[in-house]
């Protein structure tokens, strides 16, 4: 029954023309490009071989062998982190991370540290935005890897690359950056940025799920994650997907086609949305930076409003929340604890993701059904009438509450 | 996920149309139970006549099932006796909707904890006023 789509950070749909330039590797150009003795074989590696050139253009890399192709971004992620640490003599050292970067980070930054690699994270303003400063007091000799997200998928806090870039040239430590969210949305350059490895998502970019890419600067090593045909220079095995890797290659050629015009409609539309809401519902907060923030992303707290049951309200709009009882773990977003949201207020968050299908006539849907649902649901929230009574809820003495480990 | 998609029509019934949304005035029990920072509080007025429950109001900040079984529970003590109404269970409840989602059960303990803390509030009042 939902007709708008508005969660973009989760997933985009399959762009027409992306699917289009796919179909042919789907049906009758089936050839492995290892196959190196026939037509076939020759077709698909030439595909595969312009997708890459694509992927490389889209992030300004210099050379297209700087491309890996892997599965999707956690691959990519794994395979940085994982591929770098593993390398290391005596497997030791040192990796500075974000604890507001994705799970695909954290989780494996996390098992290294258990194989006896150590772990820092670097302090993060109120918004989410590393404290450069605390990031280079961070560094020791043995820190081999900064990995720092582009740019954040719930809160769309863009993190200031070309800074960290050049704090971690001048200590001689790689960088790593999770570009998924940001690629699309704004202008990445390795070379400019000083990036040393950076990974892509193609479903994030409108392409297919079950491809992604990872940019390896030219001379780094890495250790493989799988072995076998060495395949990807011996960097990734496996047979290529090739008709992904063909539509990853047309999504990111639309990326970088379409940047400019596309970033300027989404901020345009992220500004009505924006004004719509604080200028109509009163007592929100908005979660991330003001400014240094994705053109597609929003993400609100509504005070005295728990966010599932706005969703509910909103449901003919897919969004998402940070409200604990829309996540299986039933705790709350552990992006905006990080910024030490107080949880009350991260139970009220809503996420809004904008992208390509969106339209200024679906932003005027949604702050109606936003201005009309705020307002039902406080006048239902006992948090609401303490408020008005001037009761501090932060403060207030909550008994013991713990039906949650019923 | 969207737990809504295992919702009942009850359940979103009471969510989209809640049953007895409000305080009633001079209440002769009160129960606020739950906690913001858990993303739940449930506060539940009682009128009380001759050990039966007259009336009954609820407000609630929490998710719809948390929403949708205040509403049902306000329902279901209506004129009932007080130890009728201690019977009450939070599966009661969930049960009168149709069922919940597993993963929204614990929604449901909410409406139970508030019926009791607003009976407990009744007797220790009641108590209080003979001693």
């Amino acid at each position: 029954m939902q007709s708008i789509y508005m969660d973009h950070h989760a997933t985009t749909p399959l762009e027409a023309e992306v699917l289009e330039a796919m179909m042919p590797y789907l049906t009758t150009e089936f050839g492995n490009p290892s196959s190196s003795t026939h037509d076939y074989g020759r077709r698909a590696r030439a595909a595969v071989e312009r997708a890459r050139e694509e992927v490389a253009a889209m992030i300004s890399a210099e050379r297209s062998d700087e491309i890996i192709f892997t599965s999707g971004a956690t691959e990519s992620d794994n395979l940085a982190l994982k591929g770098l640490a593993l390398l290391r003599p005596e497997h030791s050292g040192h990796i500075i991370t974000l604890a507001t970067e994705h799970k695909a980070i954290l989780d494996t930054a996390q098992f290294l540290q258990k194989q006896g690699f150590e772990l820092s994270l670097a302090p993060i303003d109120r918004y989410g935005v590393v404290d450069l400063a605390e990031l280079e007091r961070l560094i020791r000799p043995d820190t081999f890897l900064i990995s720092i997200q582009a740019a954040n998928s719930e809160i769309g806090t863009i993190q200031p690359l070309a800074e960290i870039g050049a704090l971690a040239r001048a200590h001689g430590i790689l960088f790593h950056t999770d570009a998924v969210q940001a690629l699309g949305k704004m202008e990445i350059q390795v070379n400019r940025d000083q990036i040393d490895l950076l990974s892509i998502s193609g479903h994030k970019i409108y392409g297919p799920k079950g491809v992604g890419a990872l940019y390896v600067r030219k001379g780094i090593k890495l250790q493989p994650l799988l072995h076998g045909g060495g395949h990807e220079a011996g960097m990734r095995s496996g047979t290529l997907n090739v008709a992904g890797i063909v539509g990853l290659g047309h999504a990111a050629l639309m990326a970088r086609r379409d940047l400019a015009s596309e970033s300027a409609r989404l901020l345009e539309l992220r500004e009505l949305l924006r004004q719509g809401i604080e200028s109509r519902i009163d007592m929100v907060v908005l979660n991330g930076h003001p400014s240094q923030r994705l053109v597609n992303n929003l993400n609100y707290s509504f005070s005295f409003v728990e966010g599932e049951s706005l969703m509910l309200a909103c449901r003919g709009i897919a969004l998402s929340s940070g409200s604990a009882c829309t996540s299986a773990s039933l705790q709350s977003s552990y992006v905006l604890r990080a910024l030490n949201v107080p949880e009350t207020l991260a139970h009220c968050s809503i996420r809004f993701g904008l992208g390509r299908s969106n339209t200024r006539e679906d932003i005027g849907i949604l702050l109606d059904l936003l201005e009309t649902h705020v307002k039902r649901l406080r006048e239902m929230s006992p948090l609401y009438d303490m408020a008005k009574e001037g009761i501090d809820i932060e403060s207030f003495s909550w008994g013991a509450h713990d039906h949650h480990n019923d | 996920m969207d737990a809504w998609d295992d919702y009942t029509e009850a359940v979103m019934d009471h969510y989209e149309h809640p049953r007895n949304v409000g305080i009633v005035e001079e209440a002769d029990g009160v129960g606020i139970v739950g906690n913001p920072a858990c993303g739940d509080v449930m506060k539940l007025t009682l009128r009380i006549e001759d050990d039966h429950i007259t009336d009954a109001k609820f407000k609630t900040f929490g998710c719809g099932a948390a929403i949708a079984t205040s509403s049902m529970v306000t329902e279901l003590v209506k004129g009932k006796t007080l130890d009728e109404a201690l019977t009450i269970s939070n599966k009661a409840v969930a049960q009168a909707l149709g069922g919940l989602p597993k993963i929204k059960m614990h929604c449901s303990v909410l409406a139970e904890d508030a019926l009791k803390a607003a009976i407990d509030d009744y007797r220790k009042k009641t108590k209080d006023k003979k001693a």
